[in-house]
Formats: structure tokens, C-alpha cells, sequence
């Protein structure tokens, strides 16, 4: 993927960029916004990543309104310092399609990298997800795993459906949270793990090849292979 | 802290003591803040907080009295001024109309008729008899007032009581005003004239010397007035703006007093309910405010330096300590992750920290919308079920199909999720927790209901401290900011955190936390 990524700290910005790289990625920097701008309006790119507070007269939000202003509809993730719950909306609404909280876990800004990179550009309405030989009927909204029915609860469901939507890309608790439950807060304590592992248990229950998968550190991802 | 707490709970009692109860709003809020103080702090010790602010004489002398123009007070006053003036003209207009005025037209109408009738005695009797018929009348005028002359065409006098006919009067029919000899004596007199066939002129008039010296004294006695009328319009010019300045000067003190430092002054009430009290309440509603806003960043700081050092201190001296003694990568890996995992920590602690300042600030208030809160429990219980289950617990909820209110919903579910979460992670296994909601006499109650160890009474009023910790609690897992963010959440939502026993008798008394809400 080749990402723009529009950050004034030195620091946060080799670090994204190294990593991002490490992943496979090509990453062009811009320190300010007006370069950054002139870079997003000039070429061609397959995310953005935007600070919300950047030098140069040309803050993230302005940035984002502008580029939508030219019809340019590149994914765009904030990255960013201001935290507080009008400070997402503010930037969701001006057209960004993801927001991070700095400071964040390398995981985790890979993780919704991968997701908005990757998603589709136009949504093609289908009707069903497979992966493997486990199987989401998105009308009927049930469940077959090698042609066995298995029965799950509507918000298992909706789990099920998001970590399928994105097989074979890490899945991060915080995004279930966001994605699932529309929670944008961080609960003490864990629950989500027991929610997937239920959900494991029901879909592995019978079957020696385990689909829900344990990313160390980051969260969850379901694929094919063991 | 200490000295800040004391400083509003010194102003809110200035507030009582000065004002009125049905006016004082900001009484309202200093009973609140009172509250608020209650769980925030230990009883203060009064009389700590008039802060040492700048002496108020400087402070006023700061601000000097605006120049005479300038001087909204002195505006008003002058306009004062000339609406008295003004009426106080047209009063005498009115007077003048009325007296004088009318004395004028009474000459006039009985000069006209004695022409009207004089005429008429010509008609039908000639000089001679209008002659007989001036006589009469003159003889008959006892206030000799009455003037008449009768000249052939000759110029000579045929009955009257003039000597001579004046000179330079105007033609016929018209009035004239002007001195004249009569008897010896020179006399103000309105005379008409009226020329009969013949050549013969007929003069009447009316000496009015009386009626001048009448109008005159009218005239001295008008212009007295006036004066007076603009003595009276000065002083009650300085009288209003002597007021208006009066009843400003404690609101420039004590907008003077919180320049200088001195957060703790508020307005004095007068007590009267008028524009200046409303003024007045509406200033020391918004000081209030200002000062728990001022509370809400202090909080914070205070909490930073107090709490937030001991886990980035505690991450340092592992990152240090791997440094120094570990012998294999293994080693300074494990404590790298740990070093991590506890600045994660350190941010989570921050995160909560900012919410509840955002929810404190109640600047979010302004983004409340409708929200129906019934799904939103249904979902959190059942999203804390799954943990509960883990546990070995039950999770019961009794819930309306409807709970809808004014609100932040991102911040009530994270509300009752703290709730949630510390039922789930105090409740034995075994036990239950129970969430429910109800609505009635205005306000929504929701509900939650577990087994633990529960709340001590001493501690109960301090568990909406930051990182206040029970002893009770100290071994569990948490930062001590859960119940710290539901209780600013209930204040942003003008509500309370009710924190009850769930059972009367027995060691495990358990908790019973109740998010009262009111509706709209």
C-alpha cells in the first residue's frame, strides 16, 4: 500500500514509518500540513494518515475538507493527541474514516491500517461470507460450519460478520469494541476475550482446525490455515 | 485544595446570608458545589479561603469613574432631565393657555360684541342715539374698564371717553394693541375701530393694564418655576446616578477582587429581586461555575502529581533495573513488555482522568440529544454477562422497554460499564449482580446491585474521589477512577450517584450503586 503520512513529530513519524514499512508498506512523510495537502492533492495514495494539530496553517480536519471538497476519496486515518469524544465526531464528520488516539500500540495502528487499506472502494452487497469451510449467511443470518448449523447469539453474529469481513487481518479488541458494540471507550476490564472465546467454542466445538486465531499483543484474526 | 474549597464554601455562605432565597440563584449552585465539596474533600476548616487578593481600595482605584459623558449613569440622567423639563414645559403651555390666553379672548369677544351692538344702535338710531347708548354704558361701567370714542366725519368728538382720536390706528375691523391718553393717564388698551356710513368712525376697546400686570406676575411666576423645574431635574439627575453608581460598586469590587486573584468574592445581593440582583446572580452563577471549572483542572493536576507518578516511576525502575542487571535478551524483552504494559496503564489512568474533567467541565452539555437508555442497558448487561458467566456469576436485569432522557450517550454507557464492571469484579462466584431501571416522580433510576464487600459508611462520601481506593478493594485490580467518572457523569446529567448497602445484616453486605437521573 502506499500510505501519506502527515505528522509533525520526528519521533512518532519514524516510528510509524518503520514499521509500516517492516509491514511491507511504502510511506511518503510530509512534517506540515500545506506540504502534506499538496502531496495528497498531487498523487495518488491508498490511505492517509493525518495528525488532527499540524503546522504550516493547514490543520488535519481542514485537510481532509478540502481534499473531499476536490472529490478526492483516499481512506483517511487520524492520528491524534486530542482525545476527547467531540474531537473524534469533529473529525469523523469532516471526513475522516478512522480516528486513533495517540499514544497507541504499533498493533493496533497496523491493525485499522490494514482494515481501511483493504476495504473495498465500492461496498459490493454480498450476501455471503466463507471462510474456510465455515459459513455467514448475511440474509438468513445463520451459521454453518462444514455444513452444521451452529447457533450464536445476534451480537455474536455481528462479531462473527466484522472479524469475517476482515479474515486474514488482525482484528484489534478496541475496534470490536468500536465496530460491535459502537463502545468508544476503554472497559477496566477485558470482557471482550470472553466474548471471542465463546464464540471459538462454539464455532471449533467438533472441528480439530481451531479459525479464530490469537494475534500476541494486537487481538484477533480469523483465517483458513492453522 | 484546601484553601480553594474554602474559598467557595466562604462565598456560597456570604451568598446565603446576603440573599434573598427566591432570587438567589446562585445559591442553587453553591448548595450543589456544596454537595459536590462533600464527596471531593474532607470538611474543610471555614474561614481559610478569603485568599490574599489585591487590597480592594487599589483595585477600585484601578478603575476610575468614567468621564461626565462617558458616564452611563449621567446619561440616563440627563435624559431624565429633559423628560422632566420637557413635561414640565408643557404644563406651563397648558397653563398659559388656560389663563392668560383666555383673559385675552374674553376682551376680545366683549369687544367684538359692543361693536356688534353699538353698529346695530347706529342702524336704527343714528349718531345721536348711538351717542345716548355710549354714554349709558360708560355710565354704567363701574370697573372703568371700558373705552369708547364716537367722531363725526369732521374729527370731531361726539361721546366717548377719550379726548381725541389716536393716532396711527389700523384700519377697520382690525385689533390693535397699544398705549393710549386716557383721563390724564396713559393706559395699555385693545382697541378695534369701525367705520360707520357717514364718515362717522366708531374706537371700542378695553383698557387692559389690570390683565398685563396679571399675565406679567403669570410670566415671573413661570420662569420661577422653571428654574426650579431645572434645579429639581439636576438633582434628581445626580440623585440616579449617585443609585446607579452605588448599587454598581460592589459588582466593580467584586469583578475587581477576582482580577486580582481573589476567586472566592462574589456579588452581594440587596435582596430587593430587582435588575441589578438579577444581574448580580446571573454574575455569581457564572463565577461559580468558573470556580468548579477552575476545580476540574486542579483536580486533575492534583491527581496527576499524586497518582500518575507512582505507576510511571514504578515502569522507570523496571526499564531501569532490565538495563542494568539483565543477563539475556529473554530478560530485557519480558521487562521491555512489562515497562510497555505499564504505560499502558499510564495512559488508561490519563484517559479516565480526561473524561471525567469532560464530563465535569459540562461543556458536553450542549451535545445532549435523546437517547433511550433501555437498549443501551440491555446491550452493556449483556456485553458484562459473558464476564459474569466466566465467573461463575449471574447477571439479572430488570429493565423497562423504554428509558429515554435528555443525555451524552457515550458517557452513560461508560458510566453504567464502570458500574458493571465493578459489581462483576467484586461479586463472589456464585453470587449475582443485578441491573435495573425504573422510572418515576421525574427522575430514571438505574440500578446496580452486587454481592462484594460493599462500601463502609466512613468511606462512601470519599468513593467519588479520585483514586480513592476502599481498604477493602486495595487488592482487586482498578485505578480508583470508575466511580469517580459516574459521579461526574450524574452531576453533568444534573443528577446523583446514591451509593446504599444492598443487604441489611451479614459479613458480605454487598453494594447497591443508583445513577439517579432527571428526566428532561
Amino acid at each position: 500500500m502506499r500510505i501519506l503520512l502527515v505528522e509533525d513529530d520526528a519521533e512518532v513519524a519514524r516510528f510509524v514509518r518503520k514499521g509500516l514499512q517492516e509491514a511491507g508498506h511504502l510511506v511518503e512523510h510530509a512534517a506540515n500540513g500545506r506540504d502534506g495537502l499538496f502531496l495528497a492533492a498531487s498523487e495518488t495514495f491508498d490511505l492517509l494518515m493525518l495528525d488532527r494539530m499540524l503546522p504550516g496553517g493547514v490543520d488535519g480536519v481542514r485537510l481532509v475538507e478540502t481534499l473531499r471538497g476536490q472529490g478526492n476519496r483516499t481512506p483517511v486515518l487520524f492520528l491524534s493527541a486530542l482525545s476527547g469524544v467531540d474531537e473524534r465526531v469533529k473529525g469523523l464528520k469532516a471526513g475522516g474514516d478512522d480516528y486513533l488516539v495517540k499514544p497507541f500500540a504499533f498493533a493496533e495502528l497496523l491493525a485499522r491500517v490494514e482494515a481501511l487499506g483493504r476495504r473495498p472502494a465500492v461496498d459490493v452487497p454480498s450476501t455471503r461470507l466463507k471462510v474456510a469451510d465455515l459459513e455467514l449467511d448475511l440474509l438468513s443470518r445463520t451459521v454453518t460450519r462444514a455444513g452444521r448449523r451452529i447457533e450464536v447469539q445476534p451480537r455474536e453474529f455481528r462479531l462473527l460478520e466484522h472479524l469475517m469481513r476482515h479474515a486474514g487481518q488482525v482484528v484489534t479488541r478496541t475496534m470490536l469494541l468500536e465496530k460491535v458494540w459502537d463502545y468508544h471507550f476503554d472497559p477496566q476490564t477485558n470482557v471482550i476475550d470472553v466474548h471471542v472465546s465463546r464464540l471459538r467454542q462454539k464455532l471449533d466445538k467438533g472441528f480439530d482446525k481451531p479459525l479464530i486465531h490469537t494475534v500476541r499483543n494486537a487481538g484477533y484474526m480469523i483465517r483458513a490455515e492453522a | 485544595m484546601s484553601v480553594r474549597g474554602g474559598a467557595i464554601a466562604e462565598g456560597s455562605r456570604w451568598l446565603r446570608r446576603q440573599g434573598r432565597p427566591g432570587v438567589a440563584q446562585g445559591d442553587a449552585h453553591a448548595a450543589d458545589q456544596g454537595i459536590g465539596q462533600g464527596i471531593g474533600s474532607p470538611p474543610l476548616p471555614t474561614g481559610t479561603g478569603t485568599a490574599p487578593a489585591m487590597p480592594l481600595p487599589t483595585a477600585l482605584r484601578a478603575m476610575k469613574p468614567p468621564r461626565l459623558m462617558r458616564s452611563a449613569g449621567f446619561r440616563f440622567a440627563l435624559l431624565f432631565a429633559a423628560l422632566f423639563a420637557g413635561s414640565a414645559v408643557a404644563l406651563a403651555a397648558m397653563l398659559w393657555w388656560g389663563t392668560a390666553g383666555a383673559l385675552n379672548r374674553q376682551t376680545d369677544a366683549a369687544v367684538r360684541a359692543d361693536v356688534l351692538a353699538l353698529t346695530e344702535r347706529w342702524r336704527e338710531t343714528g349718531p345721536t342715539g348711538l351717542a345716548e347708548s355710549i354714554d349709558e354704558r360708560l355710565a354704567g361701567d363701574v370697573e372703568n374698564e371700558t373705552i369708547y370714542l364716537l367722531v363725526d366725519p369732521e374729527g370731531r368728538k361726539l361721546a366717548g371717553n377719550l379726548d381725541r382720536w389716536p393716532g396711527n390706528l389700523p384700519a377697520s375691523e382690525q385689533w390693535s394693541q397699544r398705549e393710549i391718553d386716557r383721563e390724564g393717564l396713559r393706559a395699555e388698551a385693545r382697541l378695534r375701530v369701525e367705520n360707520l356710513p357717514g364718515g362717522y368712525r366708531l374706537l371700542v376697546g378695553r383698557d387692559v393694564e389690570e390683565r398685563e400686570r396679571l399675565r406679567e406676575l403669570l410670566l415671573e411666576a413661570l420662569i420661577w418655576s422653571a428654574g426650579a423645574v431645572l434645579a429639581f431635574a439636576l438633582l434628581g439627575a445626580w440623585l440616579v446616578r449617585r443609585a446607579l453608581e452605588k448599587r454598581l460598586l460592589p459588582t466593580y469590587a467584586t469583578a475587581a477582587a477576582i482580577a486580582g486573584g481573589d476567586l472566592g468574592s462574589r456579588v452581594p445581593l440587596s435582596g430587593r429581586g430587582d435588575e441589578f440582583d438579577r444581574l448580580a446572580s446571573t454574575m455569581n452563577a457564572m463565577l461559580d461555575r468558573i470556580a468548579r471549572l477552575m476545580d476540574g483542572v486542579r483536580g486533575v493536576s492534583d491527581a496527576i502529581a499524586h497518582d500518575l507518578r507512582t505507576p510511571i516511576a514504578r515502569a522507570r525502575g523496571r526499564l531501569e533495573e532490565a538495563l542494568i542487571t539483565a543477563s539475556h535478551e529473554e530478560d530485557l524483552r519480558g521487562a521491555v513488555e512489562r515497562g510497555i504494559a505499564d504505560l499502558d496503564g499510564v495512559t488508561r489512568v490519563f484517559q479516565a482522568l480526561l473524561r471525567i474533567a469532560e464530563a465535569e467541565a459540562g461543556s458536553r452539555r450542549a451535545a445532549f440529544a435523546p437517547v433511550d437508555l433501555s437498549p443501551l442497558l440491555a446491550d452493556a448487561a449483556e456485553y458484562y454477562a459473558a464476564e459474569a458467566e466466566a465467573r461463575g456469576q449471574q447477571l439479572q436485569t430488570d429493565l423497562p422497554p423504554e428509558l429515554t432522557l435528555d443525555g451524552d450517550r457515550d458517557l452513560l454507557i461508560q458510566a453504567v460499564a464502570n458500574l458493571l464492571d465493578n459489581a462483576v469484579k467484586f461479586t463472589p462466584p456464585g453470587g449475582t449482580v443485578r441491573l435495573e431501571a425504573a422510572t418515576g416522580g421525574g427522575v430514571l433510576r438505574v440500578a446496580v446491585t452486587d454481592e462484594g464487600p460493599g462500601i463502609a459508611a466512613a468511606d462512601r462520601l470519599r468513593a467519588g474521589e479520585r483514586f480513592f481506593r476502599a481498604d477493602a478493594a486495595r487488592t482487586t485490580p482498578g485505578s480508583g477512577l470508575g466511580l469517580s467518572l459516574v459521579q461526574a457523569v450524574a452531576h453533568l446529567h444534573g443528577g446523583t450517584l446514591e451509593l446504599l448497602d444492598a443487604r441489611e445484616d451479614g459479613e458480605r453486605r454487598g453494594l447497591r450503586a443508583v445513577l439517579v437521573l432527571p428526566r428532561g
